[in-house]
């Protein structure tokens, strides 16, 4: 009986390690033309792309193709079967989704994707879109679907009880300025308030990050030494200076307790690229006084993003190109951001009034579209994120975390742990 | 060495005198000898497949684990080169991969005794006369039902550090918040409630259906010489579970060597903590596989590793479980008694075997 039980382990173990090899079967990525020469197009997307009524429109306009969506639900799921499907070496969509962050690792293999180049997209998105996804040889795998401009949010209330301008306005040019103006500001409000100025450390230094040129590579992708990368560790002190002063509320961004200080004042201020909005309205429902002001510390920023690629793999990568560059063309990314509030990135959708019209009546009837439009412009620097950029920043993001919220470590001997987990990557 | 295989034994061997040996080779019909090679082959047939499966299932990517744990393979690129033992080198000196096999025993220890403790308990509640008895036995059983990320995502709201319900309970009496995310021994803790509210009823169902299996003339014997209800619950019940103990803590020690589930949901980057607090072994992996490193090289030496150690446990547990639940009975009385109890003892495993599948039928 025991040497049985004893072999349902090894087979539990053995199953465990079936999926280790990561066989990449099933999923109906391959796809044919039909005997009437129809062709079925498959994309993949995750959360919620806004694709739905476009890719109807589409079908009727090009007969002869049909075009499958498969959504995955989150985009760590989409991701990993991305990698699991990439390095099988078939089942791929025809068109694939991605996120900016993944983009960094991507691009070493990006062989396996298809030059999407054109001239029909050549000035189609600011440069900071399309910087990430061009390879040093020009070659453009992505094309960009939505943008997270950044802006801050704010609790106009909580302002008020601290004595501050509580107009989107003013409080823009109150907060107008580089970092330390912030946190100045912040300072001020948590005196006189002794509520937090902002969420997290983590959300804020990913603020300050998206402004630096180099963060952890150099543009040949050759790796900064952590122990010898002074922007960072500067930036690392400066914000862990503030969450001394009391200007963090020690939360860590989606955790339990940082959705629930939502709901009772747990901080004054957030940094806000447009898909947070949802998010703070979902987790401050009932609360009143959130607004968002048009500024952002040290000039503009950008969070987040999705890019539509063409894998090698598919069988119909012409088509699947016309697809992915109509499904990206300014007019169908107003669409979607009329379905799903997705804040498109093409330069021209910036200017558009149906974007520029739109408010949000949870954050006081702000002009958002307007905003982030503005916002969006402001956005100067492209940080260049290498092969390793993943890999280092939560190193680093480790680390503001054990000092901001698990109290675990004080800064300096976090850092210590750090410089240790970042010789464990092995990338020397 | 059962009284059972020793008929069995004699039909299948010749007898020992050499003439009756070829008497009997010729008298042999073709039907004989059918039936003798039906008899030899069968059973192998039977449970052959289980093994066909196995090898494809198991056997197959289990070596073919190793091999990729003696290269450097990537898992987007694929294979580097044969490196030798170079990942398990790598692997052993990263202080990461002790912390997470710290953490995985700590995590391990707090869900498994407890659990089997509690569940001994809750069997011997369940065993009693009580009203309604299905419906308490099912009871038991829901939260099995419930899927592990479900359970996760409720104990993460329970267990939240500023605004958790168990936080809010402690303060109520007096004790200060606990960081269950922050501090790694309260984060074990909180991870092996996780597992235990799984797993608890699920094995005091297993134990029950052991316990009821019990025939009932020892415990009236043991009432007619005087034992109370605990001198019965010790030298009774307990050892007459040994076999059934051993079942169920070899199978939370493979289960909870490979815990991953809980530990992965406990927050919302599904990391092991910003300080590895509660890391486990098959995160560890899997941060290695897919994570920034991708290497599924270095992944592949820790499933090995992770595979020897649940080996070596599992023994370790079988042999601790059997002296302790043999050091349960009287060693003079077991002795004298030996040969009954032990016909006994088979007659309660099959019975056993029959209320499982009952109980099987009732989930």
């Amino acid at each position: 009986m025991f040497k049985k039980q004893a072999m349902a382990g090894l087979g539990v173990i053995a199953v465990g390690a079936l999926a280790l090899v990561g066989c990449g079967s099933g999923g109906s990525g391959s796809s044919g033309a039909d005997a009437d020469g129809n062709i079925t197009l498959t994309i993949a997307t995750f959360n919620e792309f806004g694709y739905d009524a476009l890719l109807e429109e589409y079908m009727e306009q090009n007969p002869g193709i049909k075009v499958v969506e498969k959504k995955a639900a989150t985009s760590n799921e989409a991701r990993d079967n991305m990698n699991t499907r990439l390095a099988a070496g078939s089942g791929l969509a025809d068109v694939e989704a991605i996120e900016m962050d993944w983009l960094p690792e991507l691009m070493q293999y990006s062989d396996q994707f298809v030059d999407l180049s054109s001239d029909s997209v050549t000035g189609r998105w600011p440069e900071f879109k399309t910087a990430p996804a061009t390879t040093a040889d020009g070659k453009l795998i992505g094309y960009g679907t939505d943008a997270g401009p950044e802006a801050v949010c704010y609790r106009a209330d909580l302002f008020k009880q601290a004595g501050l301008p509580t107009d989107r306005e003013e409080v823009a040019e109150l907060l107008d300025g580089d970092w330390d103006n912030y946190f100045k500001v912040g300072k001020q409000f948590v005196d006189a308030t002794g509520i937090p100025w902002y969420d997290s450390a983590t959300g804020t230094y990913q603020g300050m990050l998206n402004q630096i040129e180099n963060p952890f590579e150099n543009d040949d992708d050759t790796v900064i030494p952590l122990e010898s990368n002074n922007t960072i560790r500067s930036t690392y002190d400066t914000i862990l200076d503030q969450s001394e002063d009391g200007l963090s509320a020690g939360l860590s961004q989606w955790s339990e307790d940082w959705v629930n200080a939502f709901q009772n004042d747990g901080f004054a201020t957030m940094l806000c690229p447009p898909w947070m909005l949802g998010v703070v309205e979902g987790n401050a429902a009932g609360v009143e006084g959130w607004d968002v002001a048009p500024v952002f510390p040290g000039g503009g920023g950008n969070w987040g993003g999705s890019y539509l690629t063409v894998p090698t793999q598919g069988e119909h990568q012409e088509e699947a190109k016309a697809l992915a560059d109509w499904l990206t063309a300014p007019e169908q990314q107003i669409t979607a951001f009329q379905t799903k509030g997705n804040f498109p990135s093409q330069t021209a959708a910036l200017d558009d009034p149906a974007l520029l019209e739109y408010s949000n009546e949870f954050f006081n009837n702000a002009p958002i579209g307007q905003i982030y439009s503005d916002m969006s412009k402001k956005i100067a620097v492209s940080p260049y994120k290498g092969t390793n950029f993943f890999a280092i920043t939560t190193v680093v993001t480790d680390a503001l975390t054990r000092v901001d919220v698990d109290g675990t470590d004080d800064a300096d001997s976090s850092w210590d742990k750090a410089l240790s987990e970042f010789r464990q990557l092995g990338i020397e | 060495m059962t009284p059972a295989a020793t008929p069995l034994k004699a039909s299948r061997e010749p007898a020992p005198n050499p003439p009756t040996r070829t008497q009997r080779r010729g008298s042999m019909s073709r039907r004989d000898k059918l039936g003798r090679l039906d008899f030899v082959v069968s059973p192998y047939l039977y449970i052959a497949p289980f093994f066909v499966v196995f090898a494809i299932t198991g056997l197959y990517p289990l070596l073919y684990t190793a091999w990729v744990s003696f290269h450097k393979w990537h898992l987007i690129g694929g294979d580097q080169g044969f490196t030798g033992v170079d990942n398990y080198v790598n692997v052993l000196q990263q202080p990461n991969f002790w912390i997470a096999l710290r953490n995985t025993f700590s995590i391990f220890l707090l869900s498994s005794v407890p659990q089997i403790i509690l569940a001994i308990l809750i069997a011997y509640v369940l065993h009693t006369n009580l009203r309604a008895k299905t419906f308490w036995r099912m009871g038991v059983l829901l939260p099995y039902v419930v899927a592990p990320v479900a359970v996760s995502i409720i104990f993460s709201k329970l267990f939240a550090d500023q605004s958790g319900m168990v936080n809010a309970i402690l303060g109520q009496v007096g004790i200060g918040p606990i960081g269950w995310h922050a501090s790694a021994f309260w984060s074990h803790i909180a991870i092996a409630n996780m597992v235990n509210f799984r797993w608890t009823g699920y094995n005091a169902l297993i134990i029950l259906a052991a316990m009821q299996a019990i025939p009932r003339e020892l415990y009236e014997a043991a009432t007619v010489d005087g034992a109370g209800r605990m001198r019965q619950f010790w030298s009774v019940t307990i050892p007459q579970l040994r076999s059934t103990i051993m079942f169920v803590v070899i199978n939370s020690t493979i289960g909870g060597l490979q815990i991953f589930d809980e530990p992965r949901m406990f927050d919302t980057m599904g990391n092991g903590g910003a300080d590895n607090q509660w890391l486990t072994l098959t995160m560890y992996l899997y941060q290695l596989g897919w994570g920034p490193q991708k290497s599924f090289g270095r992944a592949s030496a820790v499933a090995w590793i992770l595979f020897l150690i649940i080996l070596l446990f599992a023994s370790l547990s079988f042999l601790l479980t059997r002296r302790i639940a043999s050091s349960g009975t009287d060693p003079a009385r077991s002795g004298r008694r030996r040969r009954p109890r032990r016909a006994q003892h088979r007659t309660a495993a099959r019975r056993a075997g029959n209320s499982r599948v009952q109980e099987g039928a009732l989930s």
